[in-house]
């Protein structure tokens, strides 16, 4: 039996652009061309964000064509831009390099500036930031990548998909940084996924099970604004939590391999190891179960223990047999009787991390349109709702959650290091911690 | 088979010196009590040996086979395993935790810092506890043999390659005439690594030296290294990133490049999902079939020279 082509209907969800196995870009044929940049003209590369992935991210756009060429920078912070600055210098000629002092933009509201002064821009700070620059970069007509996740609250998912229609209107490419769907072993499990080699998918299991991230201890000259843009981590309003800032790979690989996104979610989780003053108010732990229409369940699993098993990968099953895929570049896909269907030997695949700015740049000298921003606002709101259903310990339906005012990030551009930030600790140092049962979000 | 009599130290705070061992060089068992790890050591006795290979059939960088004098030295029996390996990674590192300043200044050592907790699984589900770390860089392998010299007050470092080969060559671990009863490689695994110490120890009671993991040496790799090598004690120093030297093949390798002569070298491209720039000191993303084990001097050597082991990372601003 022929599965049908989609298992769920997509309600609010459209398909994002689809990529052949061998990287061959589809473009949407309702989409007329965008101006062609003809080879040889120059592409001017602004960043916003220059922490380590900031870095990386411009690395790999500088190396993915030609005449590109980085000419600004902003970030919250001198000493990480200049650190980011002379990092880069390590690695490239000043061809590539042209940041002039004066196009080095610090500090809150210095997105605007470094925008303004680019053709294509690169979007990687904190996420709690990303609508408000991902809003600015579209209304000035410049093409993206922007990192994951999105947005850490309802108010930012509206703002990011109303940019990105604007985008589609705009014929902008916007390449979101979930690398997976640049990852071979992930492209070849979604067609054979597609094709029906597995039958219908029934369920899931999504897993991010790790020690935990960096943190950056409270320094005596800081304000508390800076506190906590600096261990950002661990404020909800800058980070969004681990189930958001990492565990939404696995779960936007649940979504992408279903169809669509799921219609309720409930679950569990605390703090219950990693609790200490310089970790703020997020969990160690989510279990979250999310149901999609059809009553397909996957479960998502993250945890931040030291000492724990760590895994992190995803695994089906559909009425035929099995998928288990994992970032280290692994697929293998099964039958029921345990018989192999495929195993993805991943030696020579292309870093998914090069081949988004690959095929970013590409598709800008075509004239052609990558449209990832709905899709990674889809996914973001996903984590997003997994995190109401665990902070509150209720069952949250996704139209619940999208009819929120949930606004968790001021205007950036009201912001200063003296500003007082979305949550504040009490006299002892601690935050508020939500409390399953008491947390209320409808 | 060599019996060994096995040889306990329990380290009272009054034995520190490598070379009150002299007359007693034998196996013994390192054991970290709050740590709760034991690492087994075995004496290896040194001597001359011919380090390379003559014949037509192996690769060129193994030639030309030349003599090379190793002194005594003591090597882990096993491959370092995962609760070995996150005793560091996740242990404290306040200065109670180890030797007094005035030992660690003996040691060449003014500080230790730990590696980072890796953001993913690098295990890849293959099993931890018992079975070999793996994707670590040679970098933070080396710096766990600081972090055990600076808890022990006794001098641990990587093999050199020269090393690494002679135990391999006098315990006559590619001699048996079937590999599979002392090796894991591809013909014999199910795409992964196994726990350490399941095979066949070689003659000199060593286990997993070929196959299971690869294991990192101390040297810069270098293909004409062996026409000018020194006759003593050879040790390429790094000066660049990569590429470094890897021996003993893995689960990953074919039965054909498991021997004691195959020459392993470090690839950029072992962090290709690094997405960070610049890239970690401490993890490779993509190297899950290399690990290390340890190896400590019969005479710890002075200040001066354990100084030269103690490398400094160099920063991966990464090429592709």
């Amino acid at each position: 039996m022929k599965p049908k082509k989609s298992q769920v209907t997509r309600r609010n969800f459209v398909k994002g652009t689809s990529l052949a196995a061998g990287g061959i870009l589809l473009t949407p044929s309702l989409l007329t061309a965008s101006p062609v940049f003809n080879k040889t003209k120059k592409l001017k590369l602004a960043v916003v964000g220059c922490g380590g992935r900031g870095t990386g991210a411009v690395s790999q756009a500088l190396r993915a064509d030609e005449n590109v060429e980085l000419v600004a920078m902003a970030d919250a912070f001198s000493d990480r831009l200049e650190k980011a600055h002379s990092n880069l210098s390590k690695m490239f000629q000043t061809g590539k390099l042209k940041v002039k002092p004066s196009h080095k933009f610090v500090g809150f509201g210095s997105y605007k500036k470094a925008i303004d002064a680019a053709d294509v821009v690169i979007l990687t700070t904190p996420p709690g930031f990303r609508p408000q620059h991902f809003e600015y970069a579209v209304s000035q007509g410049k093409h993206v990548f922007m990192e994951k996740p999105l947005a850490t609250d309802v108010a930012g998912i509206k703002k990011v998909l109303e940019a990105a229609k604007v985008a589609k209107a705009k014929k902008l490419n916007v390449v979101v940084g979930l690398q997976r769907h640049y990852q071979a072993n992930y492209m070849e499990t979604y067609n054979r996924i597609q094709k029906g080699d597995i039958g219908q998918i029934v369920s899931g299991q999504v897993y991010w099970n790790g020690a935990g991230v960096w943190v950056n201890p409270r320094e005596a000259s800081q304000t508390e604004m800076e506190y906590q843009m600096r261990n950002w981590y661990y404020f909800n309003w800058i980070c969004g939590d681990h189930i958001l800032e990492q565990h939404i790979h696995n779960i936007d690989v649940a979504n992408w391999f279903i169809g669509g996104h799921p219609i309720k979610a409930s679950g569990t989780g605390g703090r219950e190891v990693r609790k200490g003053k310089d970790h703020g108010h997020i969990f160690d732990h989510h279990v979250v179960e999310f149901e999609y229409e059809n009553g397909i369940i996957i479960s998502s699993q993250c945890r931040h223990q030291p000492g724990t098993k760590t895994r992190v990968d995803e695994s089906f099953q559909g009425t035929l047999g099995t998928a288990y895929t994992d970032g280290g570049g692994s697929a293998r896909l099964k039958k029921y009787d345990g018989t192999s269907i495929y195993t993805h030997d991943n030696e020579n695949d292309i870093n998914p991390y090069q081949q988004e700015h690959n095929l970013l740049f590409k598709s800008i000298r075509n004239g052609e349109v990558i449209s990832d921003a709905e899709n990674g606002a889809i996914s973001t709101m996903t984590a997003i709702l997994g995190r109401m259903a665990t902070y509150s310990g209720k069952e949250i339906t996704w139209d619940e959650a999208m009819a929120l005012e949930h606004k968790l990030v001021p205007d950036e551009d009201t912001l200063t290091f003296d500003s007082v930030p979305p949550i504040t600790p009490d006299v002892n140092g601690n935050y508020p911690i939500p409390v399953p049962g008491k947390t209320k979000f409808i | 088979m060599k019996s060994t009599l096995n040889f306990t130290l329990t380290f009272l705070g009054i034995i520190h010196i490598g070379t009150i061992y002299a007359q007693e060089f034998e196996d013994y068992s390192e054991t970290l009590k709050d740590d709760q790890i034991t690492i087994e050591m075995v004496a290896v006795k040194g001597g001359t040996f011919v380090m390379g290979a003559n014949d037509t059939t192996r690769k060129a960088d193994e030639k030309p086979s030349h003599d090379v004098e190793i002194d005594d030295f003591w090597m882990g029996k096993h491959e370092i395993t995962w609760e070995q390996y996150d005793a560091f990674v996740f242990g404290e590192f306040g200065p109670e935790q180890f030797k007094s300043k005035e030992t660690l200044n003996d040691l060449g050592i003014d500080a230790v810092s730990g590696a980072t907790p890796p953001y993913v699984d690098m295990s890849f589900n293959m099993g931890k506890a018992t079975h070999p770390a793996v994707n670590m860089t040679q970098y933070a392998a080396l710096m766990y043999c600081k972090w055990l010299t600076s808890k022990t007050g006794v001098f641990y470092r990587l093999p050199t390659e020269a090393e690494w080969e002679y135990v391999c060559k006098k315990g006559k671990t590619d001699e048996d005439s079937n590999l599979k009863n002392v090796a894991w490689f591809k013909e014999n695994t199910n795409d992964k690594y196994e726990k350490v110490g399941l095979k066949t120890a070689n003659s000199l009671g060593i286990h997993d030296l070929l196959g299971n993991v690869s294991e990192w040496v101390m040297d810069q790799y270098d293909a004409d290294y062996y026409s000018a090598s020194p006759k003593k004690n050879p040790w390429n120093t790094p000066s660049e990133l990569y590429p470094r030297v890897v021996r003993g093949g893995s689960w990953k390798d074919t039965k054909d490049k498991l021997c004691c002569t195959a020459r392993g070298q470090s690839k950029q491209k072992w962090k290709r999902r690094d997405p960070q720039i610049p890239k970690s000191n401490w993890w490779h993303t993509n190297a899950p079939f290399v690990g290390f084990r340890v190896v400590r001097p019969k005479i710890q050597p002075s200040k001066e020279d354990i100084k030269t082991y103690w490398l400094t990372a160099i920063e991966d601003y990464g090429l592709n």
